[in-house]
């Protein structure tokens, strides 16, 4: 097969050529970090790892033909070219959260969610960027340098963001330089690119991906996800992250189900329900009409549509803006300098603090360390943190009293499609703005996924954002799937072809 | 206990907050080795260190520890409790935040029965324990201008015992750390070595005038012996009460004690006063306690101090305070008790001479040997040997005290001692006659002296007695055979 037929192939079709021997795993690498260099523009991947890929495709290949020997299936991603976001630490290779601070850090250790990615047999092809620690919904924070969409207005040359943070993840994979990449999402990291760049992410139920080894940004709210062009993809690799890990201690030991099993391309008889207040301020004509397309698919398909409310919506963006930088601003304040990373000399403890965490810490994560630092002083603390946790106590029990009314709920994932860079940068408010759709799934713990639903008349990707019920990433993925087969949608980056 | 000012007396108040090391294999969130004295930065995880990515992952035997310290000190045991950061910058605290218990203690409010040295006894609250990370050291004397982070002790369990300001003086102060001591070592949950910073104190001080309410505060940061919260405890109340005497006010601060100088002095100034930023650390959830589990803690605790000497005044007849001495340390109780012994489910021996011999001459032995009981050089079945001659009137109370110091020499059980030198008391009411026959031929004089009245020399003859046959006489016998003959 050709480089470009090999790149352009799910997970599952590539799972299922790779058993007929239709080609090799070093084959399929080869050709994936043909497309690495071919997309190096669009800046993604900040460490490359070519050589190491290669090493481990052989690898891979050679466990094939021994299992094929002795009988026995592979494993469930035996060969598959992986992008790994940034955030997640990887033994013997740079990890650092593109930040300056973690300038040179390399870990001697594993995450748990790649670990599981590589005892699965998925290759890893290199790390790839995203916002400074995760914070932002543009990449456009990196230490690396803005990470480019590979989408183009149809009418203007701009260069479009990819969505925060997993944005790296998000290009990488909509641009066929890896066929599925790790994402993490606090407040919409993984959802929010995915839209913005035509690929399906799914944020898991909190505690179904261990935590361990990913760069902490806000511990209740993170959460480790996979980033596919398909439901199926997700599926696979959902899979093969998931599990319970004794090394976390919010991860829950529940059995990891088949997920791929779950699409049944059945919605008959789920009640799909629509949250009222979820037409946000600045939301598109397109968008809205988007998500209308996508209850009449459903519709279509045999679910039942059921109006829902939500009524503490409208603070879950103020409440996340304050636990999330809150818990960032402690989770920080390991990055010193003094062990890891990088240190700028001082005449004395404190200034070596300020000059190394001043010069290492890029203004989005200053501001919100400031945030969060504020929310807990003193004086301030019941006011801000304490009234936030009352509201995501509310904004829970607001989903709890919805899924007495249907199994899982239909939004649009972002209010607007890709932005140019540079647009937003000077407003930290209205770039918050981009998480108001999704930052009350992770308030709740809630599975969250964006599949993409089409196109809007600039030829921009928009995505239709399923949430399920604590545990029920099988619905999830069961109606995103759906969805996919009634949109069709299999549109290539414009921007692609000009590389 | 009151303090004479120029303006009147003053009462003292004290409250301690003491940080007692959990004893147990590994830390209180990773599995690094708590042993002490291992080489710098040799017992420190990827946890520990506060690499990106870590998470903390609750050590069930601290916990357990902790609710047997609580069950210990007679405290509410709260099945539900919570962990929190408290967030501070230091080198030697790598996370940037130390991981501790603030506003759901695992232990809630308790009561430890302090005992004073003139036998009487004072009840102290407890008003909490919880448990936290201790920080890594930092050592600031091995290079011109940098300091050395050693990161060994960074995560070690620590329990904050927290008291009431229920004491009154530098000596409650002391007795009530060294019951806690004892109880903690009884229950095996904390070594209380001070000197070794397994465990520490902080100190609140405060005064006023009797009656009058609290007064402000300071708080004498990491003391580490009795002898030095003492010291701290008068140094600081002097202090405070001349600055009232002199029209003047007592800041809240954090202080430090240095005992070289004999003064305390602030720590930190107020612009540099920390806020801690407290909020529930949500990389652990609630920390949940199963009632059976407490329930099997409460089953296994051991006799604690406090039954222990109930049980010695009650069984043994002991005098409050000898029970007191006794029971101070687990080890000390157990080398009595196996002196006593018992036969037919009754003691053996004397208690009550038996506790004498241990808390007076063996103790003082020790003391002055500078060892534990547990390096004891006579055995407590040796002690017993020893008790045994006495109580048979084998050898008298005299002659015991020098096998006694023999048995210390040569660590020889005391019945050979005797034997070897013919140190068996004279029983033998005709050898005895013979040497009293003698001495009264050799003394006519005196004999003569005491029929006319002087009484006191009756001592004399019984000295020349003793003397004459060695100090081996029985002493009894002696008094009752001399008095016949000279006054009968």
């Amino acid at each position: 097969m050709s480089h470009s037929e090999l790149i352009n192939l799910t997970i599952a079709e590539a799972r299922d050529k790779l058993a007929r021997r239709e080609f090799f795993a070093r084959e399929l690498v080869e050709a994936h970090i043909a497309a690495m260099d071919a997309t190096r523009p669009l800046n993604a991947y900040v460490t490359e790892t070519a050589e190491k890929a290669m090493e481990a495709a052989k690898r891979s290949d050679d466990r094939r033909d021994h299992i094929r020997e002795i009988g026995g299936s592979c494993a469930s991603m035996e060969g598959i070219p992986i992008a790994i976001k940034d955030m997640f630490c990887t033994e013997g290779v740079p990890s650092t959260a593109c930040s300056k601070i973690l300038k040179g850090f390399v870990p001697a250790y594993e995450s748990t969610v790649s670990a599981n990615l590589l005892r699965h047999g998925s290759i890893m092809l290199g790390k790839v960027s995203n916002d400074e620690f995760a914070m932002g919904s543009s990449n456009t924070t990196s230490a690396f340098g803005a990470v480019k969409n590979p989408w183009k207005r149809a009418d203007d040359a701009a260069d479009l963001v990819p969505g925060g943070s997993s944005g790296g993840s998000a290009v990488a994979v909509a641009s066929r330089a890896a066929m599925c990449a790790t994402g993490t999402d606090t407040g919409g990291s993984i959802r929010q690119p995915a839209a913005f760049c035509g690929i399906a992410g799914l944020k898991p139920t909190y505690g179904r991906c261990s935590r361990w080894g990913i760069v902490a940004f806000a511990s209740s709210l993170d959460q480790a996800g996979p980033m596919a062009r398909t439901a199926r993809d997700c599926a696979i690799m959902l899979e093969a992250m998931a599990g319970f890990d004794p090394k976390d201690s919010t991860s829950v030991d529940k059995p990891v189900p088949n997920f791929e099993a779950a699409l049944t391309g059945e919605v008959k008889g789920l009640k799909i329900g629509v949250p009222k207040e979820y037409r946000a301020p600045g939301m598109t004509s397109e968008i809205e009409a988007l998500w209308e397309q996508g209850i009449a698919w459903l519709k279509d398909a045999g679910a039942e549509i059921v109006e829902v409310s939500l009524p503490h919506t409208k603070y879950a963006l103020p409440a996340y803006y304050i636990i999330a930088p809150a818990e960032a601003s402690s989770n920080l304040a390991r990055y010193d300098g003094l062990r890891y990373g990088q240190r700028v000399s001082g005449a004395n403890l404190t200034e070596m603090y300020e000059n190394s965490r001043g010069e290492g810490f890029g203004p989005e994560v200053k501001r919100r360390i400031l945030m969060g630092t504020y929310v807990l002083s003193a004086g301030y603390y019941d006011a801000y943190y304490r009234q936030a946790q009352k509201v995501r106590r509310l904004v829970s029990n607001d989903f709890s009293e919805a899924f007495q009314k249907c199994d899982a709920l239909l939004t649009p994932t972002t209010p607007t499609p890709a932005f140019a860079i540079g647009e937003n940068a000077d407003d930290p408010l209205a770039m918050y703005l981009n998480d108001v759709l999704t930052v009350t799934v992770n308030l709740a713990g809630l599975p969250g996924m964006s599949v993409p639903a089409g196109l809007d008349q600039k030829g921009l990707p928009l995505g239709l954002q399923i949430v399920g019920r604590a545990w029920d990433e099988e619905t999830v993925l069961r109606i995103g799937d759906v969805i996919e087969q009634q949109s069709g949608f299999n549109s290539l980056p414009a921007g692609l072809a000009k590389l | 206990m009151l303090i004479e000012g120029r303006t009147g007396s003053w009462e003292i108040v004290v409250g301690l907050e003491v940080h007692a090391q959990v004893i147990s294999n590994a830390k209180l969130f990773s599995g690094s080795s708590t042993a002490f004295g291992g080489e710098p930065n040799t017992q420190v995880s990827l946890v520990d260190a506060a690499m990106p990515g870590m998470l903390p992952v609750i050590n069930e035997k601290c916990v357990e520890q902790a609710v047997r310290t609580g069950l210990g000190l007679n405290a509410q045991i709260n099945l539900v409790s919570v962990f929190d950061r408290k967030n501070y910058f230091y080198a030697d605290l790598p996370q940037g935040y130390q991981i501790s218990q603030f506003q759901q203690p695992i232990v809630g409010e308790g009561v430890v029965t302090v005992d004073m040295p003139d036998g009487s006894v004072k009840e102290i609250g407890i008003e909490r324990l919880h448990l936290e990370q201790d920080a890594g050291k930092s050592i600031h004397d091995q290079h011109p201008s940098q300091s050395y982070i050693d990161l060994n002790r960074s995560g070690v369990a620590l329990m904050e015992i927290v008291s009431k300001p229920d004491m009154r003086s530098p000596d409650e102060a002391a007795a009530y750390l060294t019951k806690l001591r004892a109880i903690v070592r009884y229950l095996g949950t904390c070594d209380g070595n001070m000197a070794e910073g397994s465990m520490r104190a902080d100190v609140n001080v405060s005064v006023r005038k009797p009656g009058d309410a609290f007064g402000t505060r300071c708080e004498i940061k990491n003391v580490n012996s009795i002898r030095f919260v003492k010291q701290a405890i008068e140094i600081e109340a002097r202090r405070q009460i001349e600055i009232i005497e002199d029209g003047g006010s007592i800041d809240q601060e954090t202080r430090l004690f240095d005992p070289n100088k004999g003064e305390t002095r602030p720590m930190r100034s107020k612009e540099e006063a920390h806020d801690y930023r407290y909020f529930p650390d949500p990389d652990l959830l609630p920390l949940v306690l199963p009632e059976s589990l407490v329930a099997e803690i409460k089953a296994s605790l051991p006799e604690l101090p406090d039954e222990k000497k109930a049980r010695f005044i009650d069984h043994y007849g002991l005098r409050p305070y000898d029970a007191a001495v006794l029971v101070a340390e687990q080890e000390k109780a157990a080398f009595f008790e196996e002196v006593v012994g018992t036969a037919d489910g009754k003691p053996k021996r004397d208690p009550k001479m038996c506790a004498n011999y241990v808390t007076g001459d063996l103790f003082a032995a020790l003391n002055k040997a500078g060892k534990e009981i547990t390096e004891s050089p006579i055995s407590a079945e040796q002690l017993g040997g020893l008790i045994d001659l006495i109580a048979d009137d084998t050898i008298s109370g005299r002659i015991a005290k020098q096998v006694f110091e023999d048995m210390l020499e040569s660590g020889k059980d005391a019945a050979i001692i005797v034997e070897e030198k013919g140190l068996k008391q004279v029983t033998d009411t005709g050898a005895i006659d013979a040497e009293i026959d003698k001495v009264i031929t050799a003394n006519q004089d005196k004999v003569e002296q005491y029929k006319g009245g002087k009484d006191k020399l009756f001592g004399f003859f019984v000295g020349q007695v003793m003397k004459a046959t060695g100090g081996k006489a029985n002493p009894a016998m002696v008094n009752e055979m001399l008095r016949k003959k000279l006054d009968g």
